[in-house]
């Protein structure tokens, strides 16, 4: 909702002059930090796999980025130059992460291979849930409860393992039981007409109650307190390339998954008949209706699939990266997911990318610690959360959800 | 029994009886209606008078509570519109069932889909919609997006849309109420066309005049009942108005001479962009003056909302100059603009006009609670609320059980009426008036003009935008044509016939 | 009075579903403890004695009960507005922390200077965390569901880091702020127990919010917003402001209920301090449907459910998490109300509910 009245000019001049204004005072920041690494002659080192690893002087990469940047600021008050703020952000955030990771690299190797490979394993509870979300909501069911969904998956998908013995059940059983909550989503939201975000809530609050009472029920008083998790496999030949090969093709079985279905439902979505009715369902019911079809069992039918999908996020957390079960260990991963899938305008390839960059915040986060960076954690914590808030305000651009998305569709 | 002058051989489709009530309102009440192959049948009847119902229920997206349908002489159960569509029955609906972000061969193929393992087959559809766009000879680009596509273009992809699921009996909801004169005369043919090659037509209207034109055969509903049947040849206007509506109807509103006074909106080369930022309104210039009726005319969706957005505050404008009583309006929000003695009688009352769930005494007092008498220091008055609302409540004859009541469960005229009241309650030099009369009820027709007339003649000065031809030229001293975001001409009503303002209203100043 | 003339028609069927929707909860629940092999009397028992037993099982429910009116009410006057408040969690803590650091920090003012002082920044802290998603929602179209949560999860950072560094009591044993003075401290209403006036305060509140809602035209004004955003434009309200404004009350609400906790009940803020008042929060506002004063039953039964959950646990070897999935329940039928009317054989009503909340991601 823009301000109703006020010069439209204006507005939009104060908007670029603001964030002209703070991209510069980062940049300034970025130039003052690279002084740091210039009295002692710092080296960073960037690893990559066997290719071996680079050396560059710290000080005069940052220093490089930081003009960069400085430039990148200044250039949206030139009109000829017609650069738009959103490419100054990016710019910037690129220009300030870039010089995060070469002061990690200072001294010791920093596995550029390893981040990107990190980043795609942390990213896949978020575009698996991106996608679930987007199954939903391209037939019009706003879906915030991908984090129940998800929580639910994970502790069923463990207790399954754990009481029938086979990693494999238990990843059945995880999706299963994500489809079970959709169901139950699709039947208070499209049957019950329950408001869609209120139906989400009590689909979150119950999934923590559940979660816990079963772990406290059973799981602390069963055999194993820990199962192994999804093995990591290799794709023959390959997974012999080098980089693309470690990042891409050794992986493990939920990765795979994610990666087949962001180029499964890129197709589906646009090419086959289930895509075109389901977009249409998403845009105006009625008019799906009125061509003979049947959208109630479309909604089911896109939610519960949505569930499945996010069984299978939910799968990575307790069958694929710990072996065990905690507590809300899915820790608003869920809600991320929505954000990824706004970034991504709907679109399954969007929500990678937008997924990927959640991933990439997240890896970071733990290579810093490792490396001890002296940043407060709990300020690496708190940056995909900030990441989130940014992509919410807009400044990736307009991005519009399908036009009857969390609208009832009431037959008349 | 059969309704008058319809002959009951050879009918293609009968309705017998239909009967459907809604909460409060009985909608069709025993209604026989048939249909013969080949034919253009008209349903008459003013808004309201059950003609969307009973089609609706024909199309599958009512079921009636009583009632039998007959197709070919045998009972058909039509439960949803996939059941309509296998009895070859299509559809164009008044709100267009169009998706505006999907092309064109995409809206047409949807739920009807030739696929090959799972993939959408294109060419195939692509090939099928130009040959069907050829057969009645009219253009449309399979690939260009709806959302491009001017209405009547629209329009004809959902003619193509029933076509293409081999129609034979295509029923039309008000299609003329979005076109202009010419574009109409283009659908008339197409639908000659079409009756041609022996499908067979049900058209919707509430004007006499075309109505006259098309039709093979009339029936005229009026409160859910059939009034009647009469071929074009055996009737005209004056009948077919009185049967509408049940009485004389006087078509012509009462009002004295103009006399002008001094300007008090000035609009000077206004331009407005519309929501996704293309330009809505082009330069436009005009003046209204006291005791005035200024009339806009124009089809649907040729800036008349973006401009009267921009007048009452309620969306920036880019360039240009709006001023009332000499105050220059840039910059200012719809308070700010009300306080200049602004009164505004918003297009869609529903959404901008109306709170609907607050009782009618809230929506009395929407535009004035901020100040004395109703509240003092953000504190409500309530004493002085209840006894103006119940002024107000019986003063413009709104139909509530009491000012507690809850708007949304008023009728549409009483609604309005609301409105009218809240807004003429006011001390006001200028009325803006969108659409006042949009979707009424004769009588609140009639009351609703009466008191525009009142406002004029109190020397107030009034900007009336109507997409009724009629409405403008009974009520308006002046006439403005809008077409595609400016002012084609400004004629004093004297010299404004209907074939003009409809050339003008196509953008043709002859 | 007016009021109660008007509760006198109406109480009977508003009062039906929720409290059939409580039941229905209660047996599910039932059939949960009878499918894992406890005792459903035992259990139940234990759950009401837990939680009215004794007198002093009473206070403390009581004293749980303070902030659930307060989050409740945060949350209902954001429903009022047409927003989704789920960030009372967060905003509880940014009224903790503001709280905490004026009582402790603060030194040598009197009673009647410091306490008010300290509440006053508690909610102002809250209000400031809760207009940031507010103002996105009006200037960005950010929805507030996610912002809020992501602001919760911000807010539970900045406060670890917070009392662990800057504001860390160094001659404690656990990571915690130094015990707040004792001019801040909200006095107790009975010594024995720990029930403070912060409970007198909550009572307070609610009266507070309905004279807004209902009897200012700030309130008007939120309302209007919240059905109706393009009617309120057209009568001359400034959304944007509306939006602040409502979450900024909201938001404070939320610190007040902090406040509270750190001045009456704890006297310092330690780092693990995980409420779960903001969550239940929603699940009272929406028993309530928002009705301002509806929110202290609800609040009550919530409280009860908390409290007694303990001794229902010792009693009959049910979980605590039992109570979760109770009031899980009990939002469900309350949202979806068809489900109690299809067992109950209940005919609708018209025009009932009233409840705005919005629906899908906005339309910038």
């Amino acid at each position: 909702m823009r301000a109703a009245t006020g010069n439209v000019q204006k507005e939009y001049l104060l908007r670029t002059l603001s964030f002209c204004v703070l991209t510069l005072v980062v940049n300034i920041l970025l130039i003052l930090f690279s002084f740091r690494f210039r009295s002692d002659h710092s080296v960073s080192l960037l690893g990559f796999g066997k290719l071996g690893s680079i050396p560059i002087r710290t000080a005069t990469a940052i220093l490089i980025l930081g003009c960069i940047g400085l430039a990148g600021s200044i250039a949206p008050l030139v009109k000829r130059l017609k650069v738009e703020v959103n490419v100054t952000f990016y710019i910037t955030a690129t220009g300030v992460v870039s010089a995060l990771i070469l002061w990690a690299a200072v001294g010791s190797i920093f596995d550029m291979v390893g981040l990107v490979a990190l980043s795609l394993r942390l990213s896949t509870p978020i575009v698996l849930g991106a996608m679930a979300g987007m199954l939903c909501e391209r037939t019009g069911v706003v879906n915030i409860a991908i984090e129940g969904m998800m929580l639910t998956a994970a502790c069923v998908g463990f207790a399954a393992t754990v009481y029938l013995n086979s990693l494999w059940l238990g990843l059945l059983c995880a999706i299963l039981a994500g489809s079970v909550m959709a169901a139950l989503h699709a039947f208070l939201s499209v049957s019950m007409i329950t408001d869609q975000i209120v139906s989400g809530t009590v689909i979150n609050i119950l999934a923590v109650g559940l979660t816990g009472f079963i772990r406290r029920s059973f799981l602390v008083k069963a055999k194993l307190s820990r199962t192994a998790i999804l093995p990591i496999i290799s794709i023959p030949l390959l997974s012999k390339i080098p980089i693309l090969g470690t990042i891409f093709f050794t992986n493990q079985p939920i990765v795979f998954f994610m990666m087949i279905l962001v180029v499964l439902l890129t197709i589906a979505f646009f090419k086959t008949r289930w895509g075109l009715r389901t977009r249409a369902i998403g845009e105006h019911p009625e008019a799906a209706d009125t061509v003979g079809i049947n959208v109630f069992r479309m909604k089911y039918l896109n939610v519960m699939l949505g569930g499945a999908v996010a069984g299978l996020a939910g799968a990575w957390f307790s069958l694929e990266t710990t072996g065990s079960f905690d507590d809300m260990m899915t820790n608003g991963k869920g809600f991320i997911a929505l954000a990824a899938m706004i970034f991504g305008k709907w679109h399954p390839v969007g929500a990678f990318i937008g997924g990927l960059i959640f991933g990439f915040s997240d890896a970071l986060q733990i290579i810093f610690q490792i490396k001890n960076i002296p940043i407060p954690f709990q300020f690496l914590w708190m940056m995909p959360y900030l990441i989130t808030m940014i992509v919410l305000a807009g400044v990736i651009g307009k991005s519009t959800p399908p036009a009857a998305d969390g609208e009832p569709y009431i037959k008349r | 029994m059969p309704a008058v002058g319809v002959d009951t051989n050879d009918e293609l489709l009968s309705l017998r009886g239909i009967v459907k009530a809604f909460p409060g309102v009985l909608a069709n009440d025993h209604i026989d209606f048939a249909l013969r192959k080949g034919q253009i049948h008209t349903l008459l009847g003013e808004n309201g008078a059950g003609k969307t119902t009973l089609v609706n229920i024909l199309y599958g997206l009512y079921t009636p509570d009583e009632g039998e349908i007959r197709i070919n002489g045998r009972t058909a159960h039509i439960k949803q519109p996939s059941d309509a569509l296998s009895f070859g029955i299509g559809m164009v609906h008044q709100h267009f069932m169009l998706i505006p972000i999907m092309s064109v061969t995409e809206n047409i193929i949807l739920g009807n889909e030739t696929t090959k393992y799972g993939f959408i087959n294109r060419q195939k559809a692509k090939d099928k919609i130009r040959s069907l766009a050829q057969q009645y000879h009219f253009d449309l680009d399979p690939d260009a997006l709806v959302r491009d596509l001017p209405i009547g273009s629209q329009q004809r992809v959902e003619i193509i849309k029933a076509l293409y699921r081999e129609a034979e009996i295509l029923i039309l909801d008000e299609p003329t109420a979005v076109l202009t004169t010419q574009e109409t005369g283009e659908l008339f043919s197409i639908l000659r066309s079409m009756k041609d090659e022996g499908k067979s037509i049900i058209f919707i209207s509430h004007k006499l005049k075309e109505v006259l034109e098309i039709s093979d055969v009339i029936t005229v509903l009026r409160n859910g009942k059939v009034v009647g049947s009469v071929k074009p040849d055996d009737t005209d206007e004056q009948q077919l108005a009185s049967m509408m509506v049940g009485r004389e109807v006087i078509l012509q509103v009462e009002k004295q001479k103009m006399i002008r006074g001094a300007a008090v909106l000035k609009v000077g080369n206004l331009r407005v962009n519309d929501q996704r930022g293309l330009c809505a309104v082009n330069g436009v210039s005009f003046e209204v003056h006291e005791g005035e009726i200024f009339g806009i005319a124009g089809v649907q969706g040729n800036g008349q909302t973006e401009l009267i957005q921009a007048l009452t505050g309620l969306t920036p404008f880019q360039t240009g100059k709006i001023s009332i009583n000499n105050n220059g309006v840039s910059g200012m929000n719809p308070r700010e603009v009300t306080v200049l003695g602004t009164a505004h009688i918003p297009e869609d009352r529903q959404q901008y006009g109306l709170v609907l769930p607050y009782p009618v005494r809230d929506n009395l007092i929407l535009c004035s609670y901020y100040a004395a008498p109703f509240s003092r220091h953000h504190v409500f008055d309530f004493p002085s609320i209840t006894s103006e609302a119940t002024r107000l409540l019986e003063e413009y004859d709104i139909k509530a059980p009491g000012i507690h009541t809850i708007t949304d469960t008023l009728s549409g005229g009483n609604q309005q009426k609301t409105v009218v009241a809240r807004e003429l309650a006011r001390e006001i030099k200028l009325l803006i008036a969108s659409q006042p009369t949009r979707g009424l009820d004769v009588g609140s027709i009639e009351y609703i003009h009466k008191k525009i007339v009142e406002a004029r003649d109190n020397r107030c000065a009034v900007l009336l935008v109507s997409t009724e031809l009629d409405e403008i030229m009974s009520l308006a001293d002046t006439v403005a044509v809008m077409y595609k975001g400016e002012i084609v001409k400004t004629i004093p009503v004297e010299e404004a016939t209907k074939e003009k303002l409809g050339l003008l209203m196509a953008g043709i100043d002859a | 009075m007016n009021l109660l003339k008007k509760l006198d028609k109406e109480w009977y069927r508003k009062l039906l579903l929720p409290l059939l929707a409580i039941i229905t909860a209660l047996a599910i629940g039932a059939v949960i403890i009878a499918a894992s092999g406890a005792s459903v009397i035992d259990a139940y028992q234990g759950l009401i004695e837990g939680a009215f037993g004794k007198p002093r099982a009473i206070a403390e429910t009581l004293v749980v009960t303070t902030p659930y009116i307060l989050t409740g009410l945060a949350v209902a006057f954001g429903f009022k507005c047409g927003l989704f408040n789920i960030g009372v969690e967060g905003q509880l803590y940014a009224g903790a922390v503001s709280a905490a650091f004026v009582g402790y920090a603060v030194k040598g003012l009197p009673v009647f200077i410091h306490l008010p002082l300290a509440m006053l920044v508690g909610v102002l802290g809250g209000a400031v965390w809760g207009a940031i998603p507010g103002y996105l929602k009006a200037k960005t179209g950010g929805h507030e569901v996610i912002n809020t949560i992501m602001m919760n999860h911000i807010m539970l950072r900045l406060t670890d880091y917070l009392v662990k560094n800057p504001m860390l009591d160094p001659t404690a044993s656990i990571p915690r702020t130094a015990y707040i003075e004792k001019t801040a401290y909200l006095p107790k209403i009975i010594p024995a127990f720990r029930l403070h006036w912060g409970f007198f305060i909550a009572l307070a509140a609610v009266f507070a919010v309905y004279f807004i809602l209902y009897k200012t035209t700030v309130g008007f004004e939120i309302r209007t917003v919240g059905h109706n955003q393009s009617a309120a434009r057209y009568a001359g309200m400034n959304v944007t402001k509306n939006f602040i404004l409502a979450m900024a009350v909201s938001g404070g609400l939320a610190g007040l209920a902090g406040a509270n906790e750190v001045l009456g009940l704890n006297y310092y803020l330690p780092a693990s301090f995980i409420s779960g008042y903001g969550f239940d929060a929603i699940a009272i506002a929406l028993l309530a449907k928002s009705n301002p004063f509806a929110i202290i039953p609800s609040a009550l039964l919530w409280a009860s459910l908390r409290n007694g959950a303990g001794l229902m646990q010792i009693r009959a070897g049910i979980s605590i998490d039992l109570v979760n999935i109770i009031q899980a329940c009990v939002i469900m039928f309350i949202a979806a109300p068809a489900i109690i009317r299809w067992i109950y054989r209940i005919k609708a009503v018209k025009a009932e509910g009233g409840m705005i909340l919005t629906k899908g991601w906005g339309k910038a």
